[in-house]
């Protein structure tokens, strides 16, 4: 039963992740984070065999968030170079290859920190998250976030501010219908700035480059990305902590 | 407060109007469903003007001399221009046509001649055209400032740099080859080669460079080893960013005066402009499948929530139905008012289902399933409407607030959006409001009916809390809530899943409706692809239009919409108008034609223009222009090009220069060494796609031709094939439920009775048969074995001459006492007087006239019984009506398939019982009379091991089979017992005088502590108590309803605790057994009844005089369908779950849906056939016919086996048919019984 329900997310998941961009932002923080359910998943070893079937659903989830992440970064990361696409698909190939290889793992990592992260933020905080969960809503939220993404790739804005300030709207619009927490808004928060701010470090090192740069050495819109791809990932990974949670009930 | 209070009252009102909405929505489910999907094709009728997907590039020709570079906002006056046809294209094209040819051919020539200098005069008008230079008063002008200049090749194609231009005019040509150097081109040795090394290998589809280069298709290029022509053809491809006519129009005239082509009659009047749709790219296509899984993933899990309803998946579709049309709607609707799509539909499209949502349905369906359930549908609908009106309205209110704020984004694409959002978000409200709500409610229709049933059963076995008055009359319910919104299955009690799935898939493999729907799409799509192909249909009947009318050549209009388009090589086009081509040099020579035999005659070429030439870029390929302008990174993806007439060059070479531009190794390549191989490398190709479509199609039919074998295995055979064995090899195999037989059946005859076999009982284990003569027969009904016999208490002889005697003696007795036949028609069957009538039910007759000797022994027994009849029941007016109803009675009765129910016909009046005839029966509780004795069996029924046995006399007997004793009796009533049935411990007798007698067998014992025997198989047999033999039995009347029915009873049957009886009077009556209670009274036929069909899942079928068959609904007593099937009466029903089979006395079988009344199918048999009827399992039917029984496939209606009784079958009808649990059938066969093994079946069942 595990194994089957683990391949119906598997499945029905791959379509959301965060933008490449994010992947390499959170790159250290989501070191820092594996370090630490690391750390939490021996802990949890010592603490006997009780433990050791949430460790077991711990790295289940963080499996299914890392493909999640891997998943969404490629395609977003396909959406986001459409603009230049030739007719070979050679090229295209190519290009979405020769873009570093780091950044799918990264994003995946990302990915799963951040979704593991938010239900357990919401025990610590003992307000459990009760808002629309069910694997419908947070395909909606995907599908969202997907329409961010192409919305900031495909659409025509007459100038950046009117982009950033659109993608703010529609993200801001994302927490609302979908999270409406305030720890949900708190985190998605952080994990903008804070991975605007590795990716502007990375950037400013030269690791990476942005075409049009228009906010110091990225792009303005960044941050609304983060936030939205952080709320998403947190949807996904409660969902799947309730998942988790509720499977031995409904057995 | 005051805001809140108009909150309130807002919500109030909200939730009165939702209410009211529901109610209606519930009441009137049909004409709501219509009016929605009528207003669903409207809103979606403006779509079929948009384009379908999958088309080629679309074409729009204007004349050249006025042509003005279209504005880039749309004029006045659209209606010609397509929308596209906006702002200067991407490039303009001028190509100029090159054909040239060494005239005259000798034979000194080599075959590379054909084409070295033709191709290499290209040098020659390159320079020209380059060097070409327009003055006029405005200035200079030349190729160099108006050409489209490129920049970069693509990096990817660093194999095409040398040859492609890199910088500069866009100007293709197969110079490009030598890099545009003539001398590059003079040390080429092997031209073939060089042109060769840069196609593709292998097959390809797309454009190639040669295609490219020569600007023609491959084929017509004539530069080959094995022209036959050889002539050359080649284009010099220009492409320019800017259109000046003046400098086009001297570089055209300074051409043509250069290489005049005499009988050139091309065109140059036309432009066309080419407007290439989107390309799709892997890198696209990746996201956008990922969009669509998402969406996927959302319905799916969106849907999965629907629960509690009775079809799941039904609901579902509805959903997703209504989502989908009032996107459609939306999209309609703003097409309708003058907005169309700008944005890529498919991409937007999951989105916006994402933005609908499928929400609102599904917090519908919840909150009307969690309404109390014994609630009216009604009720329930509006109930769950209103309680989430607040919730629906203020959720529809807040998307479209924001879809609002969206569109003052002022970005174009999101108001486009926007826009679309909102349509269709108050499309899907409306959808939401009418179409599912009323889905919804027939849902619930049908859940509630199968729920119902599910529970009712249940509590049959206890005594019911509810008093049970005798409900009044009911009234039949309204037409429209019939037939499609009710179904009577009920699915507890069988696995109906399977069966369910299996029966689409019996639908879809019966009509092949998928290969169909397949087919019929396709022929249709490729048929719309043809019709609006640019190259395709219309513009060719156009063209054929514009030439025959009187117009067609001079007065063609320029704004003409479409290019006439000939197709190239066709001799049948009509070009009758355009001079045919001459040859122009070498006129004497016409003898093209002989070309092909080779170089025995040297033929010149000669070069002609064809209409073909001039709109030569249809023939090209598709991508051929965008995939050169791809080399330079322009797209030319939703943007056109214009293609401007081209210019004809026509080159006539000297034999001289052809072979002075000889390369010195062109003179090695010998001539073919047979002359046949023309064509051959052309010809290779295509063989090789024929070969690889030919096996891949091979592959195909197989394919096809194993799914198709797995599919549907079965031949697709008539109805009705009349009687006849089936070689092994014609019947289908069990994958419709059931294995056909597949060895012989021979059937088991049971000898023993001396006379004709009048009752038949079986509880599964055990066989009763009761014969004219009385004597009872008890048989083991797995081997057939006979267990106990017990002899008529009356009648010593058991010789079979006695028993004529007896069972002639009915008919003079009958003749003169039609008073007798009142009282006989119930149940009791008057031999002689049916035998008049109907000659082909004729039993055995052979000594009728001997035997009058019982008559005064009869008739005071029978004047008795008539003489105690209510006086409500009205004597006959005169003996000729009843002589037919006679007739008719025992027409009903006799053949009915059930025969444990089936009043006895008459049996021979027993005269002179003797006691002594008797010694089994000394624990006897009641001491009979001698006069009792003088009755005969007239109803028996078995259960456990018991044996009912309704006498004539009125008495009911218990026996026990296995022993053969008597176990008790009772004598309360007089009438004679026409009909029994035995129920768990409850016994039903329908009296001659029309009431009705409820006993109770009761034992020292309480119920609960009996055995059981039998397992609980088939629905009609419930477990049967198993009574031992030291048990007193006591059988004790707890109720006698005396006045039943106004008429006699002629049905009696029983199951799922509820007796239902049919009688004479046109009505139906239900008695729940255990408290004898009349639950209703149920009126719809206009004739008496001769059949009832009952079983455990409360199905009441009843069929009457009138031929017609009725559905009730026995928990409501509302008749369900009432269908007209038989010319004459209804003599048998039977129902499986999905249809119902009834026979008549026409000899036909209808089957007939059973949820819709519809009929299916009819089989008509042989005259005289199909009296009686069983069903094996839900796909088998059987039918007793003349001698034999014979096998159905119901799914098909095919007759599958006739199995054959005896050797002397004629005239022997099989009258009655049981069926029993281990898939036997019991027949009998005048005095024999017949017992037929299925061998498949019973496999089946095990």
């Amino acid at each position: 039963m595990p194994r089957l329900e683990e391949h119906c997310w598997s499945c029905s998941c791959p379509t959301r992740m965060k933008a490449e961009e994010l992947s390499s932002a959170s790159w250290v923080a989501s070191k820092a984070e594996e370090m630490m359910s690391i750390v939490t998943s021996v802990a949890g070893h010592a603490c006997g065999s009780l433990h050791r079937i949430q460790t077991a659903n711990l790295i289940r989830r963080g499996l299914v968030l890392f493909t999640i992440g891997v998943f969404l970064a490629l395609v977003l990361n396909l959406l986001q170079i459409q603009r230049n696409v030739t007719l070979f698909p050679e090229e295209v190939m190519a290009t979405l290859f020769s873009s570093a290889w780091w950044i799918p793992p990264c994003c995946g990592t990302a990915a799963a920190v951040i979704g593991l992260l938010y239900p357990c933020l919401d025990s610590h905080l003992g307000e459990p998250h009760k808002f629309k969960r069910e694997w419908a809503s947070v395909m909606r939220c995907i599908a969202v976030f997907v329409g961010i993404n192409h919305a900031s790739a495909k659409l025509d804005f007459a100038n950046n501010v009117q982009l950033s300030l659109t993608l703010a709207a529609l993200s801001l619009g994302l927490w609302w219908t979908f999270d409406r927490s305030r720890s949900g808004f708190g985190l998605g928060l952080t994990t903008a700035l804070l991975a605007t701010l590795i990716t502007q470090l990375l950037v400013y090192n030269g690791v990476y480059q942005y075409t049009s740069p228009d906010f110091l050495y990225v792009r303005s819109w960044l941050p609304c990305i983060f936030f939205s791809g952080g709320v998403t990932v947190g949807n996904i990974g409660r969902q799947l902590a309730m998942g988790c949670a509720e499977k031995p009930h409904n057995d | 407060p005051a805001l809140m209070t108009v909150r309130e009252r807002l919500r109030q009102n909200i939730s009165a109007a939702f209410y009211r909405h529901g109610l209606l929505c519930a009441s009137y489910p049909v004409p709501i469903v219509l009016f929605t999907s009528a207003s669903i094709l409207t809103c979606c009728y403006p779509l079929l003007k948009l384009p379908l997907p999958g088309t080629g590039p679309v074409v729009f020709t204007t004349g050249v001399r006025d042509y003005t570079i279209p504005y880039h906002e749309p004029q006045g006056e659209i209606g010609e221009r397509p929308e596209w046809y906006r702002g200067p294209p991407v490039a303009y094209i001028q190509q100029v046509l090159v054909k040239a040819a060494v005239s005259p051919w000798d034979n000194t020539l080599v075959p590379v001649d054909v084409f070295r200098s033709p191709i290499g005069r290209v040098f020659s008008l390159l320079e020209e055209i380059r060097n070409h230079v327009y003055t006029d008063s405005s200035g200079v002008r030349s190729l160099e400032s108006l050409c489209l200049q490129v920049t970069d090749l693509l990096p990817g194609l660093r194999r095409m740099q040398t040859i492609l231009p890199e910088h500069g005019c866009l100007l293709v040509s197969p110079g490009n080859y030598w890099q545009n150097q003539r001398d590059l081109f003079d040390l080429d040795s092997d031209l073939l080669k060089t042109i060769h090394q840069h196609e593709p290998k292998g097959f390809h589809i797309s454009t190639s460079l040669r295609d490219l280069l020569f600007g023609v298709m491959k084929e017509h290029t004539g530069v080959s080893l094995y022209s036959k022509k050889r002539v050359v053809t080649y284009t010099i491809t220009i492409a320019l960013s800017s259109y000046d006519p003046r400098f086009l129009g001297s570089l055209r005239a300074r051409l043509k005066q250069l290489h005049p082509s005499l009988n050139c009659t091309l065109r140059d009047d036309h432009m066309v402009h080419v407007h290439f749709k989107e390309e799709i790219g892997i890198a696209e296509l990746i996201p956008l499948v990922t969009t669509y899984i998402i969406l996927f993933a959302y319905i799916y899990f969106s849907t999965r929530k629907i629960d509690m309803v009775k079809s799941k998946w039904g609901l579902a579709l509805a959903a997703v139905v209504t989502v989908l049309s009032s996107l459609l709607m939306s999209v309609g609707l703003c097409t309708l008012f003058g907005l169309t799509p700008t944005l890529n539909g498919g991409e937007i499209f999951p989105y916006l289902v994402v933005v609908i949502g499928l929400e609102n349905v599904l917090v519908l369906t919840k909150s009307v399933v969690s309404t109390p359930v014994d609630l009216e549908v009604k009720l329930r609908i509006a109930q769950g409407l209103s309680n989430e009106s607040w919730s629906i309205m203020k959720n529809v209110a807040t998307e479209l607030g924001i879809i609002l704020i969206g569109y003052f984004t002022l970005v174009p694409a999101i108001q486009e959006f926007c826009l679309f959002a909102v349509v269709g978000l108050v499309s899907d409200f409306f959808l939401q409001m009418f179409f599912f709500t009323t889905v919804l409610s027939i849902d619930i229709r049908r859940m509630e009916l199968a729920d119902l049933n599910r529970r009712l059963p249940a509590e049959a076995g206890m005594p019911q809390p509810k008093p049970g008055p005798l409900r009044p009359r009911e009234t039949p319910p309204p037409p429209r809530q019939s037939p499609h919104t009710i179904t009577l299955q009920a699915p507890a009690f069988r696995n109906l899943r399977l069966p369910k799935r299996l029966r689409v898939v019996y639908f879809l493999a019966r009509t092949r409706l998928a290969q169909r729907i397949i087919m019929v799409g396709t022929v249709i799509w490729i048929g719309i692809l043809v019709y609006t192909d640019p190259a395709g249909l219309r513009t060719y009947l156009a063209a054929q239009v514009s030439e025959q009318s009187p117009l067609g050549e001079s007065g063609l209009p320029p704004h003409l919409g479409v290019a006439p388009v000939f197709p190239g090589g066709d001799p049948t086009s009509t070009l009758s108008v355009l001079p045919a081509p001459e040859p122009t040099i070498i006129p004497e020579n016409h003898s093209n034609g002989h070309d092909s035999l080779g170089h025995i005659t040297p033929v010149s070429p000669q070069i002609s223009w064809g209409p073909e030439d001039e709109d030569g870029w249809k023939h090209l390929y598709l991508r051929q222009w965008p995939s050169l302008f791809s080399y330079y990174n322009i797209t030319l993806a939703k943007r056109y090009i214009s293609i401007l007439p081209v210019i004809p060059v026509t080159l006539h070479l000297s034999p001289q220069e052809a072979i002075e531009t000889r390369h010195p190794q062109d003179t090695r390549h010998q001539p073919p060494p047979i002359p046949r191989t023309p064509d051959q490398q052309n010809d290779l190709t295509l063989y090789k796609v024929a070969a690889l479509g030919l096996a891949a199609g091979v592959l195909l039919v197989l394919l096809l031709f194993c799914l198709y074998r797995v599919l549907c295995p079965r031949n697709y055979g008539q109805n009705g094939v009349p009687h006849g064995r089936r070689r092994r090899g014609d019947l289908p195999c069990d994958e419709y439920g059931y294995s056909p037989p597949v060895s012989e059946i021979s059937p088991l005859l049971l000898r023993g009775h001396s006379m004709d076999i009048e009752c038949l009982a079986s509880d599964g284990m055990l066989l009763a048969s009761c014969c004219l003569a009385g004597q009872i027969r008890v048989w083991d009904a797995q081997t057939g074995d006979c267990l106990t016999i017990i002899p008529n208490n009356g009648l010593r002889r058991s010789s079979s001459s006695g028993g004529w005697e007896h069972r002639d003696g009915w008919d003079p007795m009958t003749m003169p006492e039609p008073d007798t036949l009142s009282g006989a028609d119930t149940g009791a069957c008057l031999e002689g007087a049916e035998c008049d009538g109907y000659p082909l039910r004729r039993r055995l007759t052979p000594s009728r006239p001997a035997l009058f000797v019982d008559q005064p022994d009869l008739t005071p027994l029978i004047d008795t019984n008539f003489s105690e009849l209510p006086p409500s029941q009205k004597p006959p007016k005169n003996g000729f009506d009843f002589g037919e109803l006679v007739d008719r009675a025992y027409q009903e009765h006799e053949p009915s398939p059930s025969l444990a129910f089936t009043p006895s016909p008459t049996a021979p009046q027993p005269r002179r019982p003797s006691v002594g005839d008797q010694p089994v029966m000394s624990p006897d509780p009641c001491s009979p009379g001698p006069t009792d004795w003088d009755s005969s069996v007239w109803a028996m029924e078995l259960r456990g091991n018991l044996i009912a046995a309704g006498r004539s006399s009125g008495k009911l007997e218990l026996w026990d089979a296995v022993e053969g004793s008597l176990r008790c009796c009772n004598e309360d009533g007089v009438s004679g017992i026409t009909a029994l049935a035995f129920h768990n411990n409850r016994i039903v007798a329908a009296r001659l005088n029309g009431s009705l007698d409820f006993f109770t067998v009761e034992t020292n014992k309480p119920l609960g502590l009996l055995q059981y025997r039998g397992a609980p198989g088939r629905g009609s047999m419930p477990p049967s108590p198993c009574y031992r033999s030291e048990d007193v039995i006591n059988c004790q009347l707890t109720r006698s309803v005396q006045c039943a029915h106004q008429k006699p009873i002629t049905v009696l049957r029983a199951a799922a605790g509820r007796v239902v009886t049919g009688s004479q009077d046109h009505t139906v009556r239900v008695y729940r057994l255990e408290d004898s209670c009349c639950l209703f009274t149920l009126q719809g036929h206009s004739g008496g009844i001769t059949s009832i069909y009952i079983d455990q899942t409360m199905v009441l079928a009843s069929g009457g005089q009138d031929g017609a068959i009725c559905l009730w609904d026995v928990l409501t007593g509302s008749r369900v369908s009432h269908v007209y099937g038989h010319r004459g009466d209804v003599t048998s029903l039977v129902c499986t779950t999905s249809c119902v089979i009834s026979s008549g006395l026409d000899d036909l079988i209808c089957i007939w849906d059973r949820s819709t009344g519809i009929k299916l199918y009819s089989i008509q048999q042989e005259v005289g056939c199909g009296a009686s009827l069983g069903v094996i399992s839900e796909s088998l039917l059987v039918t007793g016919g003349q001698g034999c029984v014979s096998f159905w496939d119901l799914n098909f209606g095919d007759l599958l086996q006739t199995v054959y009784l005896g050797q002397n079958s004629e005239g022997q009808g099989v009258r009655q048919l049981l069926v029993l649990e281990n898939a036997a059938i019991v027949c009998d066969f005048g005095s024999e019984l017949s017992l037929v093994y299925v061998p498949s079946v019973l496999e089946k069942l095990d």
